[in-house]
C-alpha cells in the first residue's frame, strides 16, 4: 500500500513539475497551452489504472495469472481488449488525418486493416486457443524442435515489438507535447513509467482492463465527435451527403475527395499492400496472446466477433471524422489554419491533429480535453501490450525454453518477465528520445510487412501443413524476416525517402507480396527436401497436434465436462 | 502430448471426420469470400478508379465507392457472425458429443 501511494505521488508531482517547465519555455516550442481539463481527465485516467493494477497485483500469483490473466476473460471483453490493442492512437490520429488530406484513400486503409480479422476467425482463432498456452511460439514449436522454432518465434515477436514501441512512443511524445504543454522527454518518461508499473504488478489481467477502458473511452470519445461534427456540419440535417457536398467544396481536390486517387497507384503495390494489412494483423504477438486469455475456443470465436464489429465501427467514426473536419476546420476563417513556414495554410499541429481540433471546434475546451486524455491513454494500453507480448517472448520462450530448457519453475519464470518488463520499458524510453527527430511514419508499414512474412507464414503453416518439419519452418521464417527487413530498407520509403540515397534498389514501398512468397517458399522446400528421422517424426506428431487443435482435448485450462 | 491410443480413437470416430469436413468447408468457404471481396475491392481501386468515383444517383455527390467501401468493412463483421453463430452452436455440439464418446 505504502509503494503505491508513493508511487502515485511520484507520477502526480512529476505530472505537475512537467507541466511547470512546459509552461516556462512555451516561448520556443510551439506546444499547445497547459489543457486543464485534460490533464484532470488523464489523471482520472491514471489514478482509476493504477487501482486496477493495485486489484489486479493481488489476483496475479501463478505465471498463468501473469500472462493469460488466469484464462478467464470472457469472449466480449476479450473482444473489446483486442479491439483496445489495435486502436492504437496512430491510427486514430493517422486514419483521420488521411482522410482530412486525401478523402477517399483513407477508407482504403481501413478496409485493409479490418479484413485481416475475419481470416483470424476462419483460420486461426480456435486453433490457437486449443493448442497454445501463453504465447504463439507455443503453436509453433508444438510438435517441432524447441529451442530453434521458439529462438525464431521469439525474434520475430521482439523485432515486431520493438518496431512498434518505437512509433508509438515517438507519437506519444510528441502529441502529449501538442496537448498537455508538456515537455516530450517528460512524456515520454511518464508512458514508460507508467506501463513498467501497470505491466509488472499487474500482469496481463491488469493489461486487459485498462486496455477494455481505453477501448470504451476511445470508441464513446470518437462517437462524440463524428456524430457532433456531422450535426454541426450539415447544420443539424445528419445527411452525410450534405456533408459530403460541403468538404467537396471546401477541399482543394473538390470532387476527386470522393474517388480513389494517388494513394494506390501500380496494382502490384496495391496488392502487396492489402497482404500486408491482411495478414500483419495476424502475426501481431500482442493481438495473438489474446487468444490465450480466454477459457475455450468457443469464447476465442466470440472475441474476434465483437472485436471485428467494435474496429469496423472505428473505422467508419474516423472516415467521418475526417470529412468533418475538412468542412469545420478547412475553410481559411475556421481559425484552425495556420500558414506554414513556406507560406502554406496548413492544419494546426499538422495533420494527424485533424482530430484533436475536431474535437475542440465541436466540444469546445472540454471535448478537447476528454480527446486528448483518451489519446494518452491509449498510447499507454497500446504500449503495455505490446510491451507484456515482448516481456513474455523473453521470458516464456528464450529464458524457460531455450536457456533454461524447461528446468525452471514458474516464479523464476514470472520474475524474469517482470525484469524483462522493465528493461523493455526503459528501452522503450530511450528509443523514443533516440527517434525524436526521425520520421517513423513507415514503421508502421514496416512492422506489419514483418508481421506477415516471418510470424504468420509459420504460424499458419505448422497449423494446417502436416508435412512442415522444422528446418523448413526456420528456413522460411528467418527468410520471411530477414527479406522483409531488407526490401524495406532498399526500398523507396527508407532508401530514398529517410536515407536519402537517391533510386531505390527495391522498387516496391510494401514488399509482402515478394516476402510472403519467399517465405512460403522457404518452408516449403526446407520442409520435402528434409529426410531427416527428425522430419518423420514431427509429420508423424501432426496427428495427434491436429486432433487437440481441433477438439480442444488437452488444451490448457480447458474446460471439463 | 496426447496419448497416442486416445488420438485413434477419436481419428476412428466418424463423427470426427463429419465435423472436420464440415468445419473445413466452410471456414475456407467463409475464408474465399472474404478474400474475393476485399482484392475484388482492391483491383477495382487498382484498375477503374472511375467506377468507384461515379455518382451513387444522378446529382449526388455520394459516389458508388462510399457504399462499397462500407460495404466491404460491414461484410466483413457479417461474415464473423455468420461463422461464430454456426461454430459455437453445431460444431461445439458435435465436439461435445465427439468428447462425450472417447473419454
Amino acid at each position: 500500500m505504502r509503494i503505491w501511494q508513493n508511487i502515485t505521488a511520484v507520477l502526480a508531482l512529476s505530472l505537475v513539475a512537467g507541466v511547470a517547465l512546459a509552461a516556462g519555455d512555451m516561448g520556443e516550442v510551439k506546444k499547445q497551452a497547459v489543457n486543464v481539463p485534460a490533464i484532470i481527465m488523464f489523471l482520472a485516467f491514471v489514478a482509476g489504472t493504477l487501482g486496477i493494477t493495485y486489484w489486479a497485483a493481488q489476483r496475479t500469483k501463478t505465471a498463468k495469472d501473469f500472462y493469460a490473466a488466469g484464462g478467464g476473460i470472457t469472449g466480449f471483453q476479450n473482444g473489446l481488449a483486442i479491439a483496445g490493442d489495435y486502436m492504437s492512437a496512430a491510427s486514430f490520429l493517422g486514419i483521420s488525418g488521411l482522410v482530412f488530406i486525401n478523402g477517399y484513400d483513407g477508407l482504403i486503409y481501413s478496409v485493409g486493416w479490418l479484413v485481416g480479422w475475419p481470416i483470424i476467425m476462419f483460420l486461426m482463432a480456435e486453433q490457437l486457443r486449443n493448442l497454445g498456452k501463453y504465447t504463439y511460439a507455443d503453436v509453433v514449436s508444438y510438435r517441432f524442435q524447441r529451442v530453434p522454432m521458439r529462438t525464431m518465434a521469439a525474434t520475430g515477436s521482439l523485432v515486431v515489438v520493438i518496431l512498434y514501441l518505437i512509433g508509438q512512443m515517438v507519437g506519444a511524445g510528441k502529441l502529449i507535447q501538442v496537448l498537455f504543454g508538456l515537455d516530450y522527454t517528460y512524456a515520454v518518461i511518464i508512458v514508460g513509467v507508467l506501463i513498467i508499473l501497470y505491466v509488472t504488478f499487474g500482469g496481463m489481467l491488469a493489461t486487459t482492463w485498462v486496455q477494455i477502458i481505453k477501448a470504451c473511452l476511445l470508441l464513446g470519445g470518437a462517437t462524440i465527435i463524428a456524430f457532433g461534427a456531422l450535426y454541426v456540419a450539415t447544420g443539424g440535417s445528419m445527411s452525410p451527403e450534405a456533408l459530403f457536398r460541403k468538404a467537396t467544396e471546401v477541399h482543394a481536390k473538390k470532387d476527386a475527395l470522393m474517388r480513389p486517387g494517388a494513394l494506390v497507384t501500380s496494382p502490384l503495390e496495391a496488392i502487396s499492400l492489402g497482404l500486408a494489412l491482411m495478414f500483419g494483423t495476424a502475426g501481431l504477438p500482442h493481438i495473438l496472446m489474446r487468444f490465450f486469455t480466454v477459457p475455450n475456443a468457443t469464447e476465442a470465436r466470440k472475441s474476434v466477433f465483437y472485436a471485428t464489429g467494435f474496429i469496423g465501427y472505428f473505422y467508419i467514426l474516423t472516415f467521418l471524422i475526417g470529412f468533418g473536419a475538412i468542412v469545420l476546420l478547412m475553410p481559411a476563417d475556421s481559425g484552425y489554419m495556420i500558414t506554414n513556414a513556406k507560406g502554406v495554410l496548413e492544419l494546426k499541429g499538422g495533420q494527424n491533429m485533424a482530430a484533436v481540433n475536431l474535437a475542440q471546434a465541436v466540444g469546445g475546451n472540454l471535448l478537447l480535453g476528454f480527446i486528448s486524455a483518451v489519446a494518452f491513454a491509449t498510447i499507454l494500453a497500446v504500449v503495455s501490450g505490446l510491451t507484456l507480448a515482448g516481456a513474455s517472448a523473453i521470458s516464456h520462450d528464450l529464458y524457460a525454453s531455450v536457456f533454461a530448457h524447461g528446468n525452471v519453475n514458474e516464479q523464476q519464470e514470472v520474475r524474469v518477465s517482470k525484469m524483462a518488463t522493465l528493461v523493455l520499458g526503459v528501452i522503450a524510453i530511450l528509443l523514443g528520445i533516440a527517434f525524436e527527430q526521425q520520421n517513423v511514419a513507415y514503421l508502421v508499414g514496416l512492422t506489419f510487412s514483418v508481421a506477415a512474412s516471418a510470424n504468420f507464414p509459420i504460424l499458419i503453416t505448422s497449423i494446417f501443413w502436416s508435412k512442415m518439419t522444422t528446418k523448413g519452418a526456420l528456413l522460411g521464417g528467418w527468410l520471411g524476416l530477414v527479406s522483409s527487413t531488407l526490401f524495406v530498407i532498399l526500398g523507396p520509403t527508407v532508401w530514398t525517402d529517410v536515407l536519402k540515397f537517391g533510386d531505390a534498389i527495391f522498387p516496391f514501398k510494401n514488399p509482402a507480396l515478394f516476402s510472403m512468397t519467399i517465405s512460403f517458399l522457404g518452408i516449403w522446400i526446407g520442409s520435402i527436401m528434409d529426410n531427416s528421422e527428425n522430419a518423420r517424426q514431427e509429420c508423424a506428431a501432426f496427428e495427434a497436434q491436429d486432433v487437440r487443435c481441433q477438439t480442444g482435448i488437452g488444451a490448457e485450462g480447458a474446460a471439463s465436462h | 502430448m496426447m496419448q497416442q491410443d486416445l488420438v485413434h480413437a477419436i481419428k476412428s470416430n466418424p463423427k470426427y471426420h463429419e465435423l472436420l469436413t464440415k468445419r473445413k468447408s466452410f471456414a475456407w468457404t467463409l475464408a474465399a469470400v472474404m478474400l474475393v471481396i476485399y482484392y475484388g475491392f482492391i483491383l477495382i481501386v487498382a484498375f477503374n478508379k472511375e467506377f468507384l468515383g461515379q455518382p451513387l444517383s444522378a446529382g449526388s455527390i455520394t459516389t458508388v465507392g462510399i457504399p462499397i467501401g462500407l460495404g466491404v468493412i460491414i461484410s466483413a463483421f457479417v461474415l464473423t457472425g455468420i461463422y461464430v453463430r454456426r461454430a459455437n452452436s453445431e460444431f461445439d455440439r458435435m465436439t461435445r458429443e465427439i468428447k462425450e464418446e472417447v473419454l
